[in-house]
């Protein structure tokens, strides 16, 4: 099991100013933002991610646009400093929201240089996209699920291409001559990685054969990787192995389980702040099918509301109220969180317990992304935690013999498609 | 719309594209080109307008139930679709009407061929650049709350409270995908064709362009500039509405449409 850390590089002191202005995303003015502050907050992120080079710990990175969630713009930007500070971690990306990005080609080259200069440790994520990144984009929010696929085809072609330029002249992008330079440094290309929540989307990701990551997607992924495995058997393919899997959890360890419940708490600022966004960003039309819309609309519900986000369910199908907003999320407690699987917590042994629970549920995670650093969370805390997992738990999984788990995967998905076939 | 199955639309084929649309009344024909509310034969404004003339109103393509052929990507493809319908219908010396969003498209309609017309209306037709480029001419309102998006559209917002929860599936579908068509049609450039103002001056018909007085859409200074490029168009101010004057005064607007067509005589007692 290889390990990821991931921070969304948040600026949390702006976030008490989203009691007024009610929207964290798209509108919240600059101005709440102090660039020294944000110097502080990006710094110490980086700062932390080399150190999860030390520990033996790979790097994942992000972008959103406008927020005060999120201050990295470009996941490109992170990836290329740290291409150089780190020597063995794996970048991940993860992802780039090319249904919104304007410049594929620019994108497929920033891509091969950051994996020529890493000496070929970048792996590509590709994502939809979140709603309320429509707007700082403006890209059309109709559609957006075909200019996804174009949008990689397109790239994917780029990265791999050796022969000269090539032509594209798609519904979505019109290059005559293609032709990047450098070339990716792996061969032929950076792994790719896309994430999901749907079985569409783990159905077209398997198609395909990349990784496919759930984000605080709980128990419900072990349906979604098991509709990714049947879809590669039925397309001629070998069992999918943990390597084609992703799952992202929210990290609270401490040498007490007290330390680690609160350090769990602080990470989770990224549930009470994630979806304060302005009703009108919420849900633009298009970006949901027409379908889904009409059900909204039978709740008399045109435009989103904020906290529709996670609705995130206990393993016994409890509904807990984690994303809707300040002050949400504070009664959830930090069993909550272990029993949606959604925040792994406690001491080493602790959260190595709820790993392996997890793990052998879905039938073998083999990329876990941890969000170690998340909210308010001190330089520190973020220090000591990635340190205490990387010292006490991450030996342990290196060890860890997934083969079981996978088996009884396999044969659940052998077995639903005997059912199916009968 | 009922949940029998039986809606007041009828099912088309034109160009290859099935799409739904009203027809009643006799007389002159008047195609009536839709805003995002789509079409309401039960309306008062659709009733006036049938007590005169033979009025044709379609949902757009991807409007409502009507479909959305994969190679339509802007306006230009919906203005021709529609010469292609008055072709098929064999529609000649005809009223355009159009209100908002159908207004700019009756406005491109209008730039291309006005054969089949005899005279346009456009009522609050969105569609052109007027301000300079920090200038937001039409309101966002992809960047408003469902309650500022109804202040800046009606005049009486409280004249527009809607109940979903009742209306049938296929009512609420059709609801969905207009908004969807609206946005895809209109996302970027926002809700204008930037070509469209310099060829406006090709409309030689009569043609009347009424607006809201209170619409914050678009605001009737947006509306007089209009007005200006194409020529000799008659410009009127309609009290008491706001983005959209056939369902706030639809009495005016169908008092003004007629007498636009010459027909004057009076109409029905709203009742």
């Amino acid at each position: 099991m290889d390990v990821y850390h991931f921070s969304e590089q948040p600026y949390d002191e702006a976030w008490s100013a989203a009691e007024e202005v009610d929207s964290l995303r798209v509108t919240l003015p600059n101005r709440l933002c102090d660039p020294r502050g944000a110097a502080d907050v990006i710094n110490r992120r980086l700062d932390e991610w080399v150190l999860c080079d030390e520990l033996g710990i790979n790097v994942m990175v992000n972008e959103h646009h406008s927020t005060a969630t999120c201050l990295s713009a470009s996941a490109t930007i992170p990836l290329a400093m740290l291409a150089r500070e780190t020597k063995r971690a794996r970048l991940l990306a993860l992802g780039f929201p090319i249904a919104n990005r304007a410049e594929p080609i620019r994108l497929a080259e920033e891509i091969a240089y950051i994996d020529v200069v890493s000496r070929g440790r970048l792996e590509i994520g590709f994502v939809k996209g979140a709603p309320y990144e429509i707007s700082p984009a403006n890209s059309n929010p109709v559609k957006i699920t075909e200019r996804f696929w174009d949008t990689h085809d397109l790239i994917l072609k780029a990265l791999t291409t050796q022969d000269g330029p090539f032509n594209w002249e798609s519904e979505w992008h019109h290059f005559r001559q293609v032709n990047i330079w450098p070339r990716p440094y792996q061969e032929p290309r950076p792994e790719v990685w896309v994430t999901g929540g749907s079985m569409a989307t783990a159905l077209s990701v398997a198609e395909r054969g990349h990784r496919f990551a759930t984000i605080l997607g709980g128990w419900n992924a072990q349906k979604l990787f098991d509709g990714y495995r049947a879809r590669r058997l039925e397309l001629g393919h070998p069992f999918p192995g943990p390597d084609r899997f992703g799952y992202l959890v929210l990290l609270g360890i401490g040498r007490t389980e007290e330390e680690g419940h609160r350090r769990l708490h602080e990470v989770a600022g990224y549930f009470r702040t994630t979806s304060i966004v302005g009703e009108p960003f919420v849900n633009p039309p298009g970006y949901m099918p027409a379908r889904a819309n009409a059900e909204w609309l039978k709740r008399n519900q045109l435009r989103g509301r904020a906290g529709d986000h996670f609705p995130a369910m206990t393993r016994d199908g409890r509904v807990l109220k984690i994303g809707s907003g300040f002050g949400s999320g504070e009664g959830v407690s930090a069993a909550d969180f272990t029993d949606a699987a959604i925040g792994f917590t406690g001491t080493p042994d602790q959260v190595y317990e709820q790993i392996v629970a997890l793990d052998d549920h879905v039938g073998g995670i083999g990329n876990l992304l941890l969000m170690a650093h998340g909210g308010a969370m001190s330089h520190a805390d973020a220090c000591d935690n990635l340190t205490l997992f990387a010292t006490e738990v991450l030996p342990r999984l290196r060890e860890r013999d997934q083969s079981e788990a996978v088996a009884r995967a396999q044969e659940r998905v052998e077995a639903a498609r005997v059912a199916s076939a009968a | 719309m009922s949940d029998n199955g039986q809606t007041p639309f009828e099912k088309l084929v034109i160009d290859g594209v099935t799409i739904e649309l009203a027809r009643a009344g006799e007389g002159p024909t008047l195609l009536f080109l839709h805003s995002v509310d789509g079409i309401d034969p039960s309306a008062r404004w659709f009733e006036l307008l049938a007590e005169r003339f033979h009025v044709i109103a379609p949902w757009h393509p991807g409007f409502g139930h009507s479909e959305l052929p994969p190679e339509f990507r802007s306006v230009d493809d919906l203005a021709l679709f529609y010469l292609e319908l008055a072709r098929e219908l064999e529609i000649a010396e005809a009223t355009l009407v159009g209100v908002s969003f159908g207004g700019w498209l009756a406005a491109e309609i209008a730039v291309r061929s006005t054969a089949p017309f005899a005279r346009l209306a456009l009522v609050d037709p969105l569609g052109i650049k007027i301000g300079d480029r920090e200038s937001r001419d039409i309101a966002d309102i992809y960047a408003m709350s469902q309650e500022e998006l109804t202040a800046h559209a009606y005049h009486d917002p409280s004249r527009r409270s809607r109940d979903y929860s009742t209306m049938s599936e296929r009512e609420r579908l059709a609801i969905a995908r207009s908004r969807e068509a609206y946005t895809y049609f209109g996302w970027r450039p926002y809700m204008h064709d930037p070509s469209l103002r310099r060829w406006l001056r090709r409309i030689r018909i009569p043609t009347l362009v009424a607006w809201g007085a209170s619409d914050r859409i678009a605001t009737p200074e947006y509306g007089r500039a209009y007005a200006a490029a194409i020529p000799d168009a008659r410009f009127e101010l309609i009290d008491g509405a706001g983005h959209y004057p056939h369902i706030e005064q639809p009495d005016r607007l169908a008092e003004l449409v007629l007498e636009h067509a010459g027909l004057d005589a009076p109409l029905p007692t709203a009742g």
